[in-house]
């Protein structure tokens, strides 16, 4: 019976995959020659269009590498926008593979929702933004403001919560999209802006006069930004979580973008030498070419130029590393070795 | 008395007295007959030119149409930039169909007129053979945008744009009218199980808000499928945007079937026909041509409501120009992006109702006064 | 069966074909076959959705509705805090739709009778330039008109600091428009008695009038009447209590105004929107039912001498109210399901809270909306069911 409607469908529609959901997502994105990712609908520096029409951006990157780590073209993915109310859907019900989304991990969406977060691409936390001339320097004195926040994110429990412990009201002006949100808080509309930081700093970057705003020293919460999968298929889960880690052991051990290809033929270190396939055959455990690593490396750069392509202080976001640093500068950004 | 100059009846017309013809007079008839209407006219040109001036400046004499970002345009002028649009033109025609493809879309929308013909005017040549073009139009354009069978396959993540607005909006109306007109016949039929299936479902449907139906597109059909099926975003929002003008359509079919009179069904059973046969050539053909200005306002509307998708996360020319606006260099131009839409739209959904007040000009058969 | 007798004697028997070609039978065999298609697709669209909560390891359940939400709201009728539960929330989200709906359908009828009356101006220009605003509005879809009037609003109102002033009561800035709030003290219940006193007595002398005119031919000052006891009484016993209000008056503390009635701009410029789209279509309406009075009418109310506002209130609106009425019922129900929009803009109506929040922090897909399609068909129902029961009163009625 299943067969059939399956085939039925299969005759009707033109968008109908039967996928296997609970194991096996590496075969099926073979099979299917690209990998499916889910990102935003549009957060500066994290996933825009260029004029162009590509997506490109901080999020985009994850899946650029794990497509380019898989098949050894960077090109072999495709995005679908989700906003924040339809990514877990869109996830949990196959239609991506994964989720590169500015998504914060936390304890139900790990449990309840049940999908698995593959590490940690950028070290954020709950700010605010507010314009000098209001005078304000401390989140402390914000009681009675208007405040935009985006819906569908933990941004708005956390708000309330602070809010509450600090015994301050406040008015609470939730709106769709960054660019909605953008456009009430020059406006007026809000006194202050609240998103995580790096939002904040990619949106404080569109203002007309970012140094007439300032985003204030408090950090109300803690949101480790991940790409994620679905619960129950470790391989995958493996996959796009050592591409990310490769990123990042790249820049600790001074691999780059430029010198990949010479380091791949072999270096003196082992460590490279396992990560971009020279030495054994790390990638063969997880189901990936030996070269994964190489690859990965070779089509975006490794961690560090990422951020730095997209929203480090050079673009006009002009984010800090501050915690998103390798271990060894003072940051927190720590992978497990590959060995 | 006076010496007849002219045979009868070939004197030509005299010029109406003076004051009752010329320009002058029809100020004075239009606008200044009563001291109320001089009152109405001037508070209406004085609206005029509060609205008018400023709008045009920034819209066209302060704008600005060629520039490489949004600082740029702002050195350049202080009105509209619409040197965005102009940049962004592809992404908002086609979303992100590969640029070496776009032919195709092209090409399908040629094809769609092409198809379209037949059935909009009468006066088309070779009609009976056009209409079997138009009839297999659905496969070839689904094959000519998706792909396959020797053309490069496009997925429909890539879709965007206008190009999508009209897909979702012929794909809805074309599948719509056939389930429409069943579910009219089906809440008049005299079957009560059928009949009341029927009418639930068109009372369900037009009782809930499109948004609403589709968040369940997006969020929840899938639970409805066997495990690890999955569908298309975008067939999904298709196979809620048919049910639901469906539903509309099926009541202006009602409306059109209930304005038949009696005694035309009564002659065809009296003549024998089945009941298919009856309603093919008897009442159908009447209802529809009384219901096609509601159809067209029913299209227009569905048409209109395409803009929706947007909100579930589909690139339409909103969210297009939403996804444009991330990007720093342009960032802050939602005015432009939105009446850039609207425009679209004013002169797609325009021209579909001077359609339908030609087609209803043409079948009418009433008396005007 | 084939033997040539048959075909003289027509038999009672029963065979297959008669299935078929019987209309009695062919008709329970149809609603049978779709009573199985129906009972099949439930039990296997149901069994497919078990089976996948299953999988997913939810359950289906309402008894989130109790656990605190979490957010707040910032436009509320009712008391709430981010304490309250889910349910709460979605009470809050549906009486924003309700006002939203109810403010609508209010503006957009006045406006759109307005624009339907300009249409028929003898004034070229107000007739044409109420011609262009109907057809711009009406071919643009709503969603952009919302997006419009809320960046408009927003970008072009003044910051609170600086926010139109009018005697320092009203306040017109981009936080919204607060004007004073009336406290009632607890006299003012005598104010409400007399107002709903009022009320009864106008309907009652209408109909006294009635009848006596039906007796008599004398007709009664009913309007005057109606207006003196439903506005004139109240306002009299309100002075005589002693004008029992106290006025919140709103003042700038700090970031924003503090206390008196707020209208945000987003409830303003979704109002504006849905109004001023709706009205455009209404006006419409109004039009071709003012037309579909035939001349005759009007030219019969001339001859017997009844002057032009008579002919108006006794002739063409009451027979113009007969087309108008129906298709207003479903521009009402338009405006109520597209308030749901709201979402595009930051108001929080029911769609942004249950089926928005609520859905989203505790991935409750199913069940939230669920409830949403629920409020929404309920909604309607009631508006059909006040549309229907008026046009049921003013139907033709035939001999």
């Amino acid at each position: 019976m299943k067969k059939i409607t399956q085939v039925a469908l299969a005759v009707a529609a033109f968008g109908v995959v039967a996928g296997n959901a609970q194991a096996g997502t590496l075969q099926d994105v073979m099979a299917k020659g690209h990998v499916q990712c889910g990102i935003s609908t549009g957060v500066p520096g994290f996933a825009f269009t260029d004029d162009a029409g590509n997506w490109q951006g901080f999020d985009p990157a994850v899946c650029q590498a794990v497509a380019a780590a898989i098949f050894g073209d960077a090109s072999a993915v495709k995005y679908t926008t989700t906003t924040g109310k339809t990514r877990f859907t869109a996830l949990a019900s196959g239609e991506v593979d994964m989720l590169a989304r500015n998504t914060t991990w936390t304890f139900s969406r790990d449990t309840d929702l049940q999908f698995e977060f593959t590490g940690v691409n950028y070290y954020d936390g709950q700010g605010f933004m507010v314009s000098k001339d209001l005078g304000v320097t401390s989140a402390k004195e914000l009681d009675g403001a208007s405040v935009c926040i985006q819906t569908g994110t933990t941004t708005e429990l956390n708000l309330a919560d602070f809010f509450r412990t600090n015994g301050m009201s406040y008015e609470a002006v939730p709106i769709e999209t960054n660019d909605e949100a953008r456009t009430n808080y020059i406006a007026g509309r809000c006194d202050i802006y609240t998103t995580d930081a790096s939002g904040l700093a990619a949106t404080r970057s569109t203002l007309d006069d970012p140094s007439a705003h300032i985003i204030m020293p408090e950090i109300i919460s803690k949101e480790p930004l991940g790409p994620l999968v679905r619960h129950g298929d470790h391989q995958w889960g493996d996959v796009v979580r050592w591409v990310l880690n490769a990123l990042i052991t790249a820049e600790e051990l001074g691999v780059t973008q430029a010198n990949v290809d010479e380091m791949a033929a072999g270096t003196n270190n082992p460590e490279i030498n396992r990560m971009l396939g020279a030495e054994g055959d790390l990638g063969a455990m997880t189901g990936l070419p030996k070269d994964f690593g190489h690859q990965a490396i070779k089509a975006v750069g490794n961690y560090g130029e990422v951020f730095e392509r997209f929203i480090g202080p050079s673009t006009p976001i002009g984010l800090e590393r501050g915690l998103n640093a390798l271990w060894t500068q003072g940051g927190i950004l720590y992978s497990p070795p590959f060995r | 008395m006076s010496e007849q100059q002219y045979a009868p009846g070939t004197h030509p017309d005299l010029k109406p007295p003076i004051g009752q013809s010329g320009i002058l007079f029809w100020l004075k008839k239009n606008l200044f007959s009563s001291p109320f209407n001089v009152l109405l006219t001037l508070v209406t040109l004085y609206v005029l030119w509060i609205i008018i001036p400023p709008t045009l400046n920034w819209a066209f004499f302060d704008a600005v149409f060629y520039a490489d970002s949004r600082a740029d345009c702002r050195e350049l002028g202080g009105g509209a930039c619409w040197a965005f649009i102009d940049k962004r033109i592809g992404q908002f025609t086609y979303g992100f169909y590969p640029v070496e493809e776009r032919w195709r879309v092209i090409l399908c929308f040629v094809l769609f007129l092409v198809a379209m013909l037949p059935i909009l005017w009468d006066k088309t040549p070779a009609r009976r053979k056009m209409l079997w073009f138009s009839l297999a139009f659905p496969v070839i354009g689904y094959w000519l945008l998706v792909g396959g069978f020797g053309l490069e396959p496009v997925e429909t993540t890539k879709f965007g744009g206008f190009m999508l607005t009209l897909v979702i909006g012929v794909t809805g109306i074309a599948c719509s009218m056939p389930i429409g007109i069943a579910l009219a016949l089906g809440r008049q039929s005299d079957m009560p199980i059928i009949r009341w299936l029927s009418t639930c479902f068109i009372e369900f449907i037009r009782g809930v808000p499109l948004i609403t139906l589709l968040f369940v597109a997006s969020t929840m059909l899938n639970y409805f499928l066997p495990p690890g099926t999955t569908f298309d975003l975008i067939l999904r929002v298709l196979i809620m945007v048919t049910l639901f003008s469906s539903a509309y359509i099926a009541e202006v079919v009602r409306g059109g079937l209930q304005a038949i009179p009696k005694g035309q069904g009564e002659a065809a059973d009296a003549l024998g026909l089945n009941y298919g046969k009856s309603m093919r050539f008897i009442i159908l053909p009447q209802a529809l041509k009384i219901s096609i200005p509601g159809i067209v306002n029913t299209f227009i509307g569905l048409f209109k409501d395409t803009t929706l998708v947007v909100i579930i996360g589909l690139l339409d020319p909103l969210g297009i120009g939403r996804a444009s606006l991330s990007d720093i260099k342009w960032a802050g131009l939602a005015a432009e992006v939105y009446i850039f839409v609207a425009l679209f739209f004013f002169i797609c959904c325009f021209s579909m109702s001077r359609y339908s007040i030609y087609l209803e000009n043409k079948l009418h058969t009433g008396h005007k006064r | 069966m084939t033997d040539a007798t048959a075909l003289s004697r027509p038999t009672e028997s029963f065979s297959l074909s008669k299935l078929w070609y019987d209309k009695k039978y062919r008709s329970v065999i149809l609603q049978m076959i779709a009573m199985a298609i129906l009972f099949a697709a439930i039990f296997y669209l149901a069994g497919n959705a078990v089976s996948n909560l299953e999988k997913l390891g939810k359950t289906f359940g309402f008894d989130f509705l109790s656990q605190p939400a979490g957010y707040d709201i910032n436009q509320r009728l009712i008391e709430y805090d981010s304490r309250s539960s889910h349910l709460r929330a979605g009470v809050v989200g549906l009486l924003n739709t309700i006002l939203v709906a109810v403010c609508g359908i209010i503006l957009a009828t006045i406006l759109g009778f307005a624009l339907g009356v300009m249409r028929l101006s003898p004034n070229w220009l107000v007739n044409k330039l109420s011609y262009c605003y109907i057809e711009f509005v009406r071919n643009v879809p709503v969603l952009v008109h919302i997006l419009l009037i809320h960046g408009v609003l927003v970008t072009t109102l003044p910051k609170a600091k600086q926010a139109l002033n009018v005697g320092d009561q009203f306040f017109l800035s981009n936080r919204g428009l607060y004007v004073p709030k009336p406290i009632m003290e607890p006299l003012f219940y005598l104010v409400i008695a007399t107002f709903v006193g009022g009320i009864a007595y106008a309907w009652y002398y209408r109909r006294q009038a009635r009848i006596k005119q039906e007796k008599t031919g004398a007709q009664s000052p009913v309007f005057w009447v109606s207006v003196g006891a439903i506005i004139g009484a109240p306002i009299a016993a309100f002075l005589i209590t002693g004008m029992p209000l106290a006025w919140e008056i709103p003042e700038l503390k700090g970031f924003n105004f503090r206390g008196g009635l707020a209208l945000k701009p987003e409830f303003i410029s979704l109002w504006l929107a849905l109004s001023l789209y709706t009205a455009a279509f209404i006006g419409e309406i109004v039009r071709s039912g003012i037309q579909a009075v035939s001349h005759g009418q009007t030219e019969a109310a001339s001859a017997l001498g009844l002057p032009r506002g008579r002919t108006l209130n006794l002739v063409v609106i009451p027979q113009a109210l007969r087309v108008i009425i129906p298709p207003l019922n479903s521009n009402y129900m338009n405006i109520t399901k597209n308030s749901s929009l709201a979402i595009a803009i930051g108001y929080m109506d029911v769609v942004a809270t249950i089926g928005g929040i609520s859905l989203n922090q505790t991935g409750r897909e199913m069940e939230c909306m669920i409830i949403v399609l629920g409020i929404y068909l309920c909604l309607s129902l009631i508006i059909s069911s006040i549309m229907n029961w008026y046009n049921n009163r003013i139907k033709l009625v035939e001999r």
